[in-house]
């Protein structure tokens, strides 16, 4: 799954998404097994509808997706998603990463005058 | 340079980065402090920084661009919300239109900078919290440009170990 795949607006979606914490903990409770709406809307101190909009925003992202098993609507983590918004932060991390580095190139520059940490704090 | 950890958290949308420095903290807050230290290692390789005002004090102003390879100027802003020389500092990052004022329309990043004294001289501890894709997706495509020079630069790395 490549990061690039995705669209402008795919990736507005997935973090509009997962802006909103009750949104967050619904995809952290799908990850961990299969819900029905009505389970989930009993975890929360909102109404069914509610909660129905909230799975209705992570379906639209891809980050769930709802399954129909008998009378009951399922929802389904798509962890494939959720991935993605890692890869990006991943490369976020990589930036870090070289300013580190060019940090402590400026840092080096001070190597001949003798440093001592203790004698600073 | 030692990279101690590195986390990224997709669901709360945010990254956290430590790494350790061979100097004391005052030191290691100095390179965010000054501009001039500043601009040499804000940008990612490739995208020199060109900080026009900086003032790292609560409430302080910073304005910057970044010259991508091909000259492309990509302007961007700093608001200071707290600064503990040299122990903590916190900062709210976004970027500019044209005219290097902030665009409204534009999503901010928070960073939360800690600066700790340890036996090797500075742990210093990055939080990234992010509100919006737009501002990491505009630094990512700036870290895709030079993607090569980055990974040569990592080998460097390696080998000076």
């Amino acid at each position: 799954m490549v990061v690039d795949e995705l669209t402008d607006a795919e990736i507005d979606r997935i973090f509009h998404a997962l802006a909103d914490r009750t949104r967050r903990d619904i995809v952290a409770r799908t990850m961990r097994g299969d819900q029905s709406v009505s389970g989930l809307a009993r975890g929360y101190d909102m109404s069914f509808a509610a909660v129905q909009k909230h799975v209705a925003v992570l379906t639209s992202a891809a980050l769930v997706r709802k399954e129909r098993r008998g009378r009951e609507q399922l929802v389904r983590a798509v962890p494939q998603t959720l991935q993605r918004a890692g890869a990006l932060l991943q490369r976020y991390e990589a930036l870090w990463r070289d300013r580190a580095a060019a940090i402590e190139a400026i840092l080096a520059e001070d190597g001949d005058l003798p440093h001592t940490p203790e004698g600073h704090r | 340079m030692t990279v101690v950890s590195s986390s990224t958290d997709p669901q709360a949308l945010t990254m956290t980065f430590v790494a350790e420095f061979a100097a004391p903290p005052q030191r290691v807050w100095q390179v965010w402090a000054d501009p001039r230290q500043l601009e040499r290692w804000w940008g990612p390789p490739g995208w020199p920084a060109t900080f026009t005002r900086h003032e790292l004090a609560p409430g302080g102003q910073s304005r910057y661009h970044m010259t991508s390879p091909d000259g492309q100027k990509a302007p961007g802003w700093w608001r200071t919300v707290v600064t503990e020389p040299p122990i903590r500092l916190v900062i709210e990052d976004g970027f500019s239109g044209p005219d290097g004022e902030p665009d409204e329309q534009m999503p901010t990043m928070r960073l939360e900078v800690s600066f700790e004294p340890v036996a090797a001289g500075t742990r210093m501890t990055i939080l990234t919290r992010f509100t919006d894709i737009g501002q990491l997706e505009k630094v990512a495509a700036m870290g895709m440009v030079e993607g090569m020079t980055q990974a040569l630069g990592q080998i460097d790395a390696v080998l000076a170990e």
